[in-house]
């Protein structure tokens, strides 16, 4: 655990005070203190390209009167900096007239250990595994012309100071492994990349040469796309394979069911509560309690303890991600999805683990459905916007289905959707539900945070596929 | 206040002679320091502000060939020492690496020019205010508008670039960037829109209620759109979306993406790659540019590149390491490119969209479908269907899809460029593509 004050001129006692002191008449409000250390090292070009440490400190503090939010950080813990980040937020808050509201509630769970995953394996085993993983995939297939692979790990220790004293805390580890692959064939030149990641120590993820795995699966995503086909162009029956294809529940969904947009009324969600949005088969949760996983927190970034929010209920609209802000204003109570990239952003409602549930049928029932259309595996991005729904996701491995098999591998398209209406086309969910491997970035105003997906296959019946064939 | 050179440079320097006393046989070093302030209105009250003053500190060691780097924001005497001994440790056990080393020393910028990227003009928050009021004001003056949200933020920073071959110098910079979203709803539809104007110089910004009306109109436009079949059509790329060809454009030429022979421009120097009639340039000495610098972020002087000259592929972005692995010299591109543009094209905006009796004017793309390895392009779009120089009705939920190698080919410009930010693009069409809708 960091310990703040240590280093500085500021003690506990002076910044209960001024903590206490600029937030006396506000709505709410809170100094959050942050260290961070992270690595990343990188195999690239046959060398380790690089390997970076690096380490953050600081503090953002925010006071928040009725609607407006008044936000300043800064990367010196002093007494003259906390004050003059005081100074700041009162000015811009002239007339506060608020009721502070304390209420957090507690746990005692914790969905990881407090670990430093950067100091609990050597940089020499880091260094010596990259180099396996390039040996192995160059020796293992002679297409092989470009490998990279990167190790990414971080500790993150917070502490939220609130009005009164209140002290709430957390350390949170996190790691990510990468593996990257490019193929010439003939003259074409192919990709394929897999990783895997969460809150647990490296060793956790790589034992029994686990890393064999990972080069596996991105030398066989690049192997299928070297004998891709271009992609059909229009309206058709898609099948989604369950675990990270996920991410359409996330952008297709997730994002409209943030508290921030509905509160704004700029969501295409915001008017459908209690309403059907989605086929009966479909219930969707976003869960930040499950243990280890990327997504999962014990606490959010306002101190509130994650939960199991139900989005979507056998078709029904239910609910929305609330951080403490919005959920104040909506007259409802924060989900624990208040989160932020790191002290200098302000706290936004985000997703956490966004899960599709299974349902009772199978992948091949669905595949045999299909006249015409295409099984989508692996996706790269994607991105929604939000006022008027439409949302994008890119395929990475996708094959054509004709008469109800798979045939020939199709080159990465765009698929296009509409965020409200899509749910409703999905006429089957399997009985496969996965997690994603642990690799998940969300960004939302310009601050990425780790997230996690699931869902089982799914067949949509009508969605638009980007492709070039006509 | 923002740090001033003087600060900057005593921390760089006691980095560099920490670095040198531990045995590193070469060292780098960049302290930075920014201020910003940001005030956010929205349905024309005041929604946020946020100040933010940050200080980084990154340093590179070298012992001979081997490299390590390590970056911080506490720029404490005592938290410096513990990183740079780590750094160093670390540096010790990297293997080494033939290409590794600092710039050559006469590629280094010898003089700095002033290019006036600094404005010392203070916007007080209250005056931030009053500007987002005027433009919200002008913004939501539709009944149609139900929602506006837009945002001022005011940034200065100062930094200096250090490494143990004597190079040390840095310089202010500070940008001004008013922005604005708004949603407009009509009983088929909403849809959302945006404008905004950032500029180094205050008095350069756009007026509130150019920008607010602006904003107001593009959305207003969008409203009841309509799904189109899928098919080949001319495509025109509005020029917000058109200068998106040049960043990825400029992505497949830079040296790393080349040595490590995963561009679709490999192997193309001196070949050509775009129609006759296209000019890119990367100028980084214009005045007051978004883009401008006077050395890259290695210290390596950057002149005018001229990338592409009819057509043909004349220079890749380098800098030092991967233009060592190529047998280039470095030109000063470490960071990338500094303002990037296409020349005019000879067509006027008017003809341009005349030219084809059919065609769909692109003004938003979603989704990262560039795949810069294979050159294919797959993203989702927003845009217009236009009839004989018409704009009939808005279009959605549809995909445009090619591969660069061809749509490159097929560029046609109109002579409409502005400089208004650090890549800059005339109006674009190009024939050929697929539409996937209906």
């Amino acid at each position: 655990m960091s310990n703040f004050f240590n280093k500085s001129d500021l003690t506990r006692q002076d910044t209960d005070k001024i903590v206490s002191e600029t937030l006396k008449n506000c709505d709410d409000g809170e100094l959050y203190l942050e260290e961070s250390k992270s690595e990343s090292i990188l195999l690239d070009d046959n060398k380790i390209k690089s390997s970076n440490y690096s380490s953050d400190l600081g503090f953002g503090f925010r006071a928040i009167s009725d609607e407006v939010v008044a936000y300043s950080y800064s990367n010196e813990i002093s007494k003259d900096s906390l004050k003059s980040s005081s100074e700041n937020l009162k000015s811009t808050l002239k007339s506060i007239k608020g009721t502070y509201n304390h209420e957090i509630p507690k746990t005692n769970k914790k969905l990881y250990e407090d670990i430093n995953p950067i100091e609990q394996k050597t940089l020499k085993s880091k260094l010596e595994i990259l180099n396996k993983v390039n040996e192995f995939l160059r020796k293992k297939d002679g297409s092989v012309k470009q490998v990279t692979a990167s190790f990414a790990g971080e500790q993150k220790s917070i502490e939220i100071i609130r009005s009164g004293g209140e002290v709430i805390t957390d350390v949170r580890p996190l790691i990510r492994f990468n593996v990257s692959v490019m193929l010439e064939k003939n003259g074409r030149k192919e990709t394929g990349v897999y990783g895997i990641g969460g809150r647990q120590s490296y060793d956790d993820y790589l034992k029994n040469d686990n890393w064999k795995n990972v080069c596996e699966e991105a030398l066989r995503i690049a192997s299928v796309n070297l004998e891709s086909k271009p992609a059909p162009a229009g309206e058709m029956k898609v099948v989604l394979g369950p675990g990270w294809p996920a991410i359409l529940i996330h952008e297709a969904i997730g994002h409209g069911l943030e508290g921030d947009f509905n509160r704004k009324k700029t969501s295409a969600f915001h008017n459908l509560m209690g309403q059907k949005v989605a086929s009966e088969g479909v219930t969707i949760v976003d869960d930040g309690t499950i243990d280890n996983r990327r997504g999962s927190l014990t606490i959010d970034d306002e101190g509130t303890p994650t939960e199991r929010t139900v989005l979507i209920e056998k078709g029904i609209l239910k609910g929305f991600m609330q951080d403490r802000h919005n959920a104040r204003l909506m007259n409802t109570k924060s989900t624990g999805s208040g989160r932020r990239e790191n002290y200098r952003h302000i706290v936004l409602p985000r997703m956490r683990n966004t899960m599709m549930l299974s349902g009772n049928q199978t992948q091949d029932e669905m595949i045999k459905s299909v006249d015409k259309g295409i099984f989508a595996v692996s996706f790269g991005g994607g991105q929604v916007d939000i006022t008027s729904g439409k949302f994008v996701f890119n395929c990475t491995e996708a094959y054509e289905i004709n008469n109800g098999k798979i045939s020939s591998p199709i080159k990465g398209a765009t698929l296009i959707g509409d965020g409200p209406s899509i749910l409703k086309e999905v006429s089957m969910v399997g009985n496969d539900m996965m997690m994603d491997p642990g690799i998940g970035t969300c960004g939302k105003a310009g601050q990425g945070v780790p997230v996690g997906v699931a869902q089982p296959s799914i067949l949509i019946d009508k969605m638009t596929v980007g492709g070039t064939k006509l | 206040m923002i740090k001033d050179q003087e600060f900057l440079k005593s921390k760089a320097s006691y980095c560099l002679d920490l670095a040198k006393k531990m045995g590193a046989t070469d060292a780098s070093v960049t302290v930075g320091h920014s201020i910003s302030e940001t005030v956010n209105f929205r349905n024309k009250s005041l929604d946020a502000s946020d100040r933010s003053d940050g200080l980084a500190l990154s340093i590179e060691t070298y012992l001979g060939k081997r490299r390590s780097s390590i970056s911080s924001s506490n720029l404490l005497d005592e938290n410096i020492k513990t990183l740079i001994e780590k750094c160093f440790e670390t540096t010790k056990i990297t293997p080494e690496d033939e290409f590794n080393s600092l710039p050559d020393k006469n590629l280094l910028a010898k003089q700095i020019s002033n290019l006036n990227l600094y404005d010392e003009t203070r916007f007080e928050n209250d005056k931030k205010i009053k500007y987002l009021k005027d433009l919200e004001e002008s913004a939501s003056s539709d009944n149609q508008i139900i929602n506006t949200e837009s945002s001022f933020t005011e940034n200065k920073s100062n930094f200096v670039l250090a490494n143990s071959e004597g190079f040390c110098d840095g310089y202010k910079t500070s940008s001004f960037t008013a922005s604005c979203v708004t949603v407009a709803k009509d009983e088929n539809s909403m849809e959302r829109d945006y404008e905004f104007s950032s500029k180094r110089h205050l008095s350069d910004i756009k007026q509130a209620t150019d920008l607010g009306n602006k904003a107001a109109n593009e959305t207003i436009r969008k409203l009841s759109p309509n799904k189109i079949g899928s098919e080949k059509i001319s495509i025109i790329f509005d020029k917000r979306i058109s200068k998106g060809m040049l960043n990825a454009f400029a992505s497949a030429i830079s040296a790393s993406a080349i040595s490590r022979g995963t561009s679709f421009l490999k192997d193309k120097i001196d070949q050509q790659v775009f129609a006759n009639s296209i000019n890119i340039i990367d100028k980084p000495d214009i005045i007051k540019g978004m883009g401008s610098q006077n050395f890259d972020s290695e210290g390596v002087n950057s002149n005018t590149l001229q990338l592409i000259e009819n057509g043909i592929l004349k220079n890749y972005l380098v800098d030092t390491y991967n233009g060592k692995k190529l047998n280039l010299k470095s030109n000063g591109r470490k960071g990338g490119t500094t303002n990037l543009y296409f020349e005019n094209g000879n067509i006027s905006y008017e003809d341009l969209i005349k030219k084809n009796s059919r065609c769909l004017y692109i003004t938003e793309t979603i989704g990262h479908g560039s795949n810069l390895v294979t050159g294919d392009y797959s993203v989702g779009a927003t845009g217009f269907l236009v009839e004989n120089g018409e704009f009939k009705y808005p279009v959605n939920e549809i995909t445009i899809a090619g591969n660069f190698k061809d749509m490159f080919k097929n560029i046609i410009l109109a002579n409409d460029l502005e400089f208004e930010y650090s890549v800059n693009s005339p109006t674009m069409m190009i024939e050929g593509m697929t539409v996937a809708g209906k």
